[in-house]
């Protein structure tokens, strides 16, 4: 159902689409990176989404020309560097244990090939579903004794955008039955209840509105696949968490914390509605 | 020695000989101006990548002068013919003294 702000956002869009044309993204264009790393990014919908958008589509399709170029090659991707930053923290040895992630893990290719395309999954040993950033966090403190990274800090950030970088190409998978299925209708509710002043939920801009234009900005279906995520507007890697902590602000209302259970559960469903695409992080946004 | 300074090279594996190949590179370094202050007031102190050099078997390709004005983490593309099959050395200065090195070798086929 459309409320009114919104109509009045797509009577805009179509001014605004002239204005934008000569950037304008080439929907039909394919993602290889460093010509080798073939992205799937348009999909069939998963089953789930009773349908509910047509087929889903990576962030990277409602990009420019411009910025979609930067992602094609990790030497013009600026979220490599950042990424490639945890390759040394990755094999130094920290806390009381004197361990690091290598002496458990092997290389980070070994170790973490196709862990990007599965989470947020459920931990048996844990009894919940876990996002990566618990995962790291829970091997620092119980593993290696070491301290706890902040959810969404630097350090944080570049582990997950490296040890997404080396599930490129895989399509995500989350597993949304068994265990996982409470978290999951938990999260399904959040992406469809509106938040803040303005009213709004996730479905009104990314599965009623994806390729209007909100104001200046292009909108997308809000996939995941792409997260950690280099952004032009704020020149650094951002969190899928702290994205969606962004998206609430911007509805003028009161955001979620990171690494809270609510959020957890959004990105286990915002990931499952992106079941089928490939992993793209660390990816290349404005 | 400045944070976090790593830097990246681009250069293809093979050339014929007398091609001329494109060559990328990166340094992420801060690039402190010397022009800004801390929250104290107090003036944070210059620390720039100076110069970057490009050799190919020893001799001299590129020598750049870095100002402080150049934004963070310097990037240099630029085209360079290969005579033969050598090794191409990267230099980067550092305000603070460190050198930063990069060795690439190109086989010509």
């Amino acid at each position: 159902m459309k409320t009114a702000p919104i109509r009045v956002i797509t009577t805009f869009s179509a001014g605004l689409a002239i204005l934008a044309g000569a950037a304008a993204a080439d929907p039909d264009a394919d993602l290889v990176i460093n010509d080798e790393i073939q992205i799937i990014t348009r999909a069939e919908a998963p089953a789930h989404l009773e349908g509910a958008l047509p087929e889903i589509r990576s962030g990277w399709t409602f990009r420019t020309r411009e910025t979609q170029a930067l992602q094609m090659d990790d030497f013009e991707n600026p979220g490599f560097s950042a990424a490639e930053m945890a390759i040394e923290a990755w094999e130094t040895a920290e806390g009381s244990a004197g361990k690091s992630c290598a002496d458990c893990h092997g290389t980070v290719e070994e170790g973490m090939k196709g862990v990007r395309a599965v989470y947020p999954k459920w931990v048996e040993s844990a009894g919940e579903v876990r996002t990566i950033e618990m995962q790291i966090n829970d091997c620092r403190t119980n593993r290696m004794g070491a301290e706890e990274w902040k959810y969404i800090g630097a350090d944080m950030v570049n582990m997950t955008a490296l040890i997404a970088s080396v599930s490129r190409g895989l399509p995500v998978n989350v597993a949304i039955d068994g265990p996982a299925r409470e978290m999951w209708e938990k999260g399904k509710e959040i992406y469809y209840t509106r938040f803040g002043q303005l009213d709004l939920s996730c479905a009104n801009c990314h599965e009623e509105n994806y390729d209007n234009y909100i104001r200046a900005d292009h909108l997308s279906m809000g996939m995941s696949n792409g997260f950690p995520t280099y952004r032009l507007k704020n020149t650094r890697l951002n969190a899928l968490h702290d994205r969606f902590k962004g998206c609430i602000r911007d509805t003028r209302g009161v955001p979620f914390d990171v690494g809270s259970p609510e959020f957890v559960a959004l990105e286990l469903y915002v990931a499952s509605r992106g079941n089928g695409l490939s992993v793209e992080g660390p990816s290349v946004r404005n | 020695m400045a944070q976090d300074v790593k830097p990246r090279v681009r250069v293809p594996k093979t050339a014929s000989a007398g091609e001329s190949v494109v060559i990328k590179t990166l340094i992420s370094h801060r690039m402190e101006s010397g022009q800004r202050k801390d929250s104290d007031g107090n003036l944070i102190p210059r620390s720039i990548i100076n110069r970057f050099t490009v050799e190919f078997n020893g001799q001299n390709v590129i020598d750049v002068d870095l100002a402080p004005a150049i934004s963070t983490n310097p990037y240099f593309e630029f085209e360079a013919i290969v005579p033969e099959a050598g090794d191409m050395k990267f230099t980067w200065y550092d305000d603070d003294g460190s050198v930063y090195e990069d060795v690439q070798s190109i086989a010509v086929a």
